[in-house]
């Protein structure tokens, strides 16, 4: 009886762990999938053009010249811009939500982000090409032209459009992702431990820099990365403020373009056999960029855990 | 006791509606399955995807039959006519004869499309600015630099030109807009066929990008000083400014439909080979000098004589009934000797099994 009792649960057990690992296994298999394809189609450009592809800043259609340079550029430039503005400000408002706002606000203000995530980007991008990018042309670059002209960053006619107003549109899309994780973050650190960093006569401050921060410093750079990778892929919003000119400008005024923009516009057009695959190789290296991202911010992760969080 | 009675009675009815319902479902989806007799599909280009759109919704209503057209750009619609996986393909850009003859394919022009340069300088309206080729190729590429500089001044000698940097405004995205336009360009120009070239997408001396046609009309309603292109019917809908332009005969015209259809009308397309024809710069004082066709890329011999069979009979309904509703979004129907030479072609050249499709 007890056997036969033992020998269904583990019938159960089985069936569970297969199901289990097929859906992992899907999941794998996309991903490898993926990768093969973007090998296999980008072969012709390979050949063609080497590793000069990834120096190369020539954009050519008609002549089949291709080189990806502007594209990577101007997808880590639009990045880091996103990223310098949308960490520290998610910081503040995770912090507000999770411990210093009543829970009235901070349950309002919790769901208005969680809304403002679930807009499509499309909507960001027409949104910045109709409202913000004039804004920006009228205020915020003529502003910055006159008073940082000494930074060659902002040179430039003010247009509106070009790297900057995308990094700020980015950073805009990306805020709600980051400080939600960062919220739950925060509100994951144990009660007692606050409160022995406040019966020490800590202020919110300082338990906040000295407990809470270092308690969630790993779900921090969770938060932080999973904006990465969203603000790395992200298309339509781009595609629409960024000027998409393949070009290296030092000004942030100046059209550019990204990866991501790059294959929005011009995927659905191509036809030339080495135009398609150019295309392809440029998602092979957004690829390779966020798997690269992926490997340093675990690696990085990891040794800063052991650094700084060991104590708890 | 009473409550769990409820619960239960609260249950079959829950059961009884949803069982009516999938009867409903399956009743009015087979009904609904038996109206769709026949279909055609078809993919490619996005500029003439208002117009089959509307033609196709007509012509269903009419006589059952549907199409299915996937907007997904020239490019797309090439790569599935090769793969087979669409009745007919459509493109922007006609096809050399000898890639047709490769492939097995015919294509022919479906409808036609006017670009027009479009500019934002402060009292200037409507159709009133001068553009002559060599201007225009010197603003983009930026050789010209302001807006009264002397040589737009010389061909324009009763407006008020500003002292105001000229802003080029390119499509961002490839496009048969593009392609028509830079086209256009080439064959006016040695020296931008030489540095720039013509393509759905091109290397743009100068100037930002927009996406799409409202991309560009944005960037020019923003910006002053700004000259762009865009499709004749997005102008106008936008009441955007567009220009004047210098045709081959040397005579200023506006874009309106008539000097588009004159444009179509002037073309050699008795002579063309596979209908390949760049439709600008065409002779005709009246000629508008930038007007595109839209292609539809078919089969020689195809394999479903029943499904090409429908295909055709839409088409021939589009030329001879979609005028009016072609005019009515801006579209350039096919002018009637075009049409003729094209079902001629259907003659000669359908076939399935040995059979000849068009009679």
């Amino acid at each position: 009886m007890k056997q036969a009792g033992n020998t269904r649960h583990s019938k159960g057990d089985f069936l569970f762990k297969l199901i289990a690992a097929a859906c992992t296994a899907i999941l794998l298999l996309v991903m490898a999938g993926i990768m093969f394809q973007l090998v296999r189609y980008s072969t012709l450009s390979l050949q063609q053009f080497g590793f000069g592809f990834l120096t190369s800043e020539a954009w050519n259609p008609v002549t089949g010249d291709y080189g990806a340079a502007s594209s990577i550029l101007g997808t880590l430039v639009s990045t880091a811009i996103a990223m310098l503005l949308a960490v520290p400000t998610s910081f503040f408002i995770a912090l507000l939500l999770a411990e210093l706002a009543p829970p009235a606000v901070s349950k309002v203000t919790g769901y208005a982000i969680e809304l403002l995530a679930a807009i499509p980007s499309i909507i960001y991008g027409m949104w910045g090409l109709f409202v913000f990018a004039p804004f920006m042309a009228d205020r915020v670059q003529p502003f910055l032209g006159k008073h940082l002209s000494f930074l060659p960053l902002f040179h430039g006619p003010p247009m509106g459009i070009g790297m900057l107003t995308a990094g700020i549109i980015l950073a805009l899309m990306i805020l709600p992702f980051i400080s939600a994780v960062m919220r739950d973050v925060f509100t994951m650190v144990p009660a007692v431990v606050k409160e022995a960093g406040y019966g020490v006569g800590g202020s919110t401050w300082e338990v906040t820099r000295y407990v809470t921060m270092p308690y969630g410093f790993a779900g921090i750079l969770g938060a932080s990365f999973l904006g990465l990778g969203r603000a790395l892929g992200e298309t339509m919003a781009v595609t629409f403020v960024i000027g998409n000119k393949h070009a290296i400008s030092v000004s942030l005024f100046a059209a550019g373009n990204t990866i991501a923009s790059t294959l929005a516009n011009e995927f659905a057009e191509a036809s030339e056999p080495l135009y398609v695959s150019s295309l392809v190789e440029l998602g092979l290296i957004l690829f390779a960029i966020t798997l690269i991202i992926q490997i340093i911010s675990h690696f990085w992760l990891s040794k800063i855990r052991d650094a700084v969080g060991a104590g708890l | 006791m009473k409550a769990r009675k409820e619960i239960t009675s609260d249950l079959r009815i829950t059961a009884a509606v949803a069982v009516a319902l999938l009867i409903l479902i399956t009743v009015f989806g087979s009904v609904g399955h038996a109206k769709e007799t026949a279909a055609i599909s078809g993919a490619g280009a996005s500029f003439p995807y208002p117009i089959y759109a509307a033609w196709a919704n007509k012509y269903h209503e009419l006589t059952g039959v549907q199409l299915n057209y996937q907007s997904i750009g020239s490019g797309g619609g090439i790569a599935q006519i090769k793969a087979k996986t669409v009745n007919f393909g459509a493109s922007d850009e006609p096809l050399k004869k000898e890639e047709l003859d490769k492939l097995g394919l015919i294509q022919f022009p479906m409808v036609m499309g006017g670009v027009v340069p479009v500019v934002n300088i402060k009292g200037i309206e409507k159709g009133k600015l001068k553009l002559t080729p060599p201007v225009l190729i010197k603003i983009l590429l930026g050789e010209i630099k302001k807006w009264n500089e002397e040589p737009i001044k010389a061909i324009n000698p009763d407006l008020t030109l500003p002292d105001q940097p000229i802003v080029v405004v390119h499509r961002s995205d490839g496009s048969g807009t593009n392609w028509i336009f830079t086209s256009y360009l080439s064959a006016v120009s040695p020296e931008w066929k030489q540095k720039v070239g013509a393509g759905k997408s091109v290397p743009w001396p100068t100037g930002i990008g927009g996406k799409g046609n409202e991309g560009v009309s944005a960037f020019v309603q923003r910006t002053d000083g700004a000259i762009g292109y865009v499709e004749f019917a997005y102008a106008l809908q936008n009441n955007l400014v567009y220009t004047q332009l210098q045709n081959k005969a040397g005579s200023f015209v506006q874009p309106t439909i008539e000097t588009f259809k004159s444009a179509a009308a002037n073309a050699n397309w008795k002579d063309a080979q596979a209908f390949y024809i760049v439709l600008v710069e065409q002779p005709g004082k009246e000629s508008w000098p930038i007007v595109g066709a839209t292609y539809i890329l078919f089969y020689k011999e195809q394999p479903d004589a029943a499904a090409a069979e429908h295909a055709l009979k839409f088409f021939a309904w589009c030329y001879d009934k979609g005028e009016e509703m072609a005019a009515k979004l801006l579209y350039i129907p096919m002018p009637k000797n075009v049409v003729d030479l094209v079902k001629a072609n259907w003659k000669s050249d359908v076939v399935s099994k040995g059979n000849h499709l068009w009679k």
